[in-house]
């Protein structure tokens, strides 16, 4: 899983073998992408996209791109599996700062809290989670820390 | 508006007890309050049930078994503050003068373990995202990092309220612990050890509230139940402002402070940098309607899921500044025999956490400190008390009691 990202494509190595957990949230390609909107009126980011703004209620949102780039905010790791969960334990999960004002809940590839510190530059990846009944790996959106040579695995 | 009055309060302990129903629970609490409020059959108007998963007419089944339908029954969810939603509810009722007297119940029955919540899509729950100590603890990470709050802090929290659970006979947890137990009880997500979190149970609990006996006849009250009656002076419940990331409406994204003009309340535009939490917005306005301040507070329970969250509670109910949090705690205004003690029930940390019970659990351990009745752990001369409950939602209730 280490070269998901860093050793090109998803689309054409595991397209046809990994699924997204849930359709709408992010793209798989190279780069992956987050997908995002913001407010035709207030102009705030949100994640997933709206229709309606939840911070103005106005209606008309536009799609937009959020930087796969940005600093880690808090983490933690999770130790058990809470329930209805697939993958393994133990896993990181935190909130990520974007610059475009946004903060994402989010897995982290790093299970280890002590390897990792307020404000470290973090960037995103596309992960497995589990695999399903067909053995398609189905995978999720992730930060890792960018100065991590080895990241730990999503899943493992 | 009509004055409310609390008339009688009851419990089934809070634990884990599997031979007795949900229904059951709810009878033993539901008789216990209406026997010491003199309340018999007819006695009440309406009734107002809260639970979070009991499911369809939960209320219905308790108050069915015991012969006493007919009137309005409404079962209320409002995740952890279901017990203060369903009293909101039953209070406003009585001071708009549309009933006389009304009964309010939680009841719960949880399964052990990390808490399954319908609030999460399947996809959540596949991908790791349902974790909710995860979100605990990352809330508990940013209060360390703004409110001065350490391991140690969060440990004592749980030392404290131990200490009060082992007084609690409707405590779940009667044993006594160290600091040091806490810290090398298992690691769930850091910085939170299993200990310094709630355990989801079971239990019910009861509160009889009555319009005082200026405004009507109050028929079927007994002179006891009067003279031991504490009157009750807020009860509010309010959900989240958007924007913060780690509000308990979890959210999958929130804003950066700096960025934020986010919608207040009442549609006003409001800087992020004073955005309220859901549980602020419901103290302020409870103090508002109470007539009291933090200051003229003497008992609290407040929500302590966790231990962090006990803390975070502080700030947001006023009791002390914003960030101060470790430093107030540090004081020992909060321990027993400190100025203001809180959680003296043992807290849920010592409880558990029945949700649609627990936030009742308070108002009947603060109903007991007003009249003197709290045995072991009576906090002397208490005269106001607040009872806090947050959770998913978010839902946040404040309940404002004089004796």
């Amino acid at each position: 899983m280490t070269g998901v990202s860093s050793e090109g494509p998803l689309v054409g190595k595991l397209a046809q073998r990994a699924i997204a957990v849930t359709a709408g949230l992010f793209e798989m390609g190279d780069p992956p992408r987050l997908l995002a909107s913001s407010c035709n009126e207030c102009g705030q980011p949100h994640f997933p996209r709206q229709e309606t703004c939840p911070y103005c209620s106005a209606d008309g949102c536009t799609d937009i791109e959020l930087s796969n780039n940005g600093t880690l905010w808090a983490w933690t790791a999770v130790t058990s599996a809470p329930p209805g969960y697939k993958g393994a334990v133990p896993y990181g999960f935190g909130v990520v700062e974007l610059p475009e004002g946004i903060r994402i809940v989010t897995r982290l590839t790093e299970s280890d809290p002590a390897r990792l510190s307020y404000g470290e530059p973090v960037h995103l990846e596309i992960v497995p989670v589990y695999q399903d009944e067909d053995g398609r790996d189905v995978v999720t959106f992730a930060f890792a820390a960018d100065a991590s040579d080895a990241p730990v695995q999503g899943g493992e | 508006m009509d004055r409310v009055e609390v008339a009688g309060v009851g419990m089934h302990p809070f634990g884990r007890f599997p031979d007795v129903s949900l229904t059951q629970m709810g009878v033993v609490a539901v008789r216990a309050a209406l026997k010491e409020a003199g309340v018999e059959r007819g006695g009440f108007q309406a009734a107002f049930c809260g639970t979070a998963y009991g499911g369809v007419a939960s209320g219905h089944k308790v108050l069915g078994a015991i012969g006493m339908t007919g009137m309005p029954i409404v079962d209320v969810e409002a995740g952890c503050a279901s017990g203060g939603a369903a009293l909101m509810l039953a209070a406003s009722s009585i001071a708009s003068g549309q009933y006389e007297t009304v009964l309010v119940f939680g009841i719960e029955k949880m399964p052990k373990g990390m808490i399954r919540s319908s609030f999460f899509e399947p996809w959540q729950e596949e991908s790791g995202m349902s974790a909710t100590p995860a979100y605990f603890a990352l809330r508990a990470q940013r209060l360390m990092q703004t409110s001065g709050v350490t391991k140690e802090h969060l440990a004592r929290v749980v030392v404290k309220n131990r200490s009060q659970g082992v007084l609690n006979c409707d405590a779940m947890y009667r044993s006594l612990v160290s600091e040091g137990e806490v810290l090398s009880s298992r690691l769930v997500c850091e910085p939170l050890h299993l200990w310094m979190l709630c355990s989801p149970n079971e239990g019910a609990a009861a509160v009889v509230l009555t319009r005082a006996p200026s405004h009507g006849a109050n028929a079927g009250l007994t002179r006891e139940s009067r003279a031991s009656s504490v009157s009750l002076l807020a009860a509010v419940l309010r959900s989240h402002l958007p924007g913060p990331v780690l509000g308990e409406s979890t959210p999958m994204a929130g804003l950066v402070e700096s960025h934020v003009v986010a919608s207040g309340e009442d549609g006003a535009f409001v800087n992020e940098a004073t955005l309220p939490s859901a549980t602020t917005l419901a103290a302020r306005s409870a103090y508002e309607e109470a007539g009291v301040g933090p200051e003229d507070l003497d008992v609290v329970e407040c929500q302590d899921t966790d231990a962090a969250r006990e803390l975070l509670s502080y700030e947001e109910l006023g009791l002390c500044s914003d960030g101060g949090a470790g430093a107030f705690f540090a004081t020992g205004a909060t321990e027993r025999g400190g100025r203001l003690p809180v959680n003296m029930s043992g807290g849920l940390l010592s409880k558990g956490e029945p949700l649609g019970a627990s936030a009742l659990g308070q108002v009947v351990e603060l109903v007991r400190q007003l009249r003197g009745d709290a045995g072991d752990r009576q906090v002397d001369g208490a005269r106001v008390a607040l009872s806090h409950t947050v959770g998913r939602g978010a839902n946040a209730g404040v309940v404002i009691l004089r004796g």
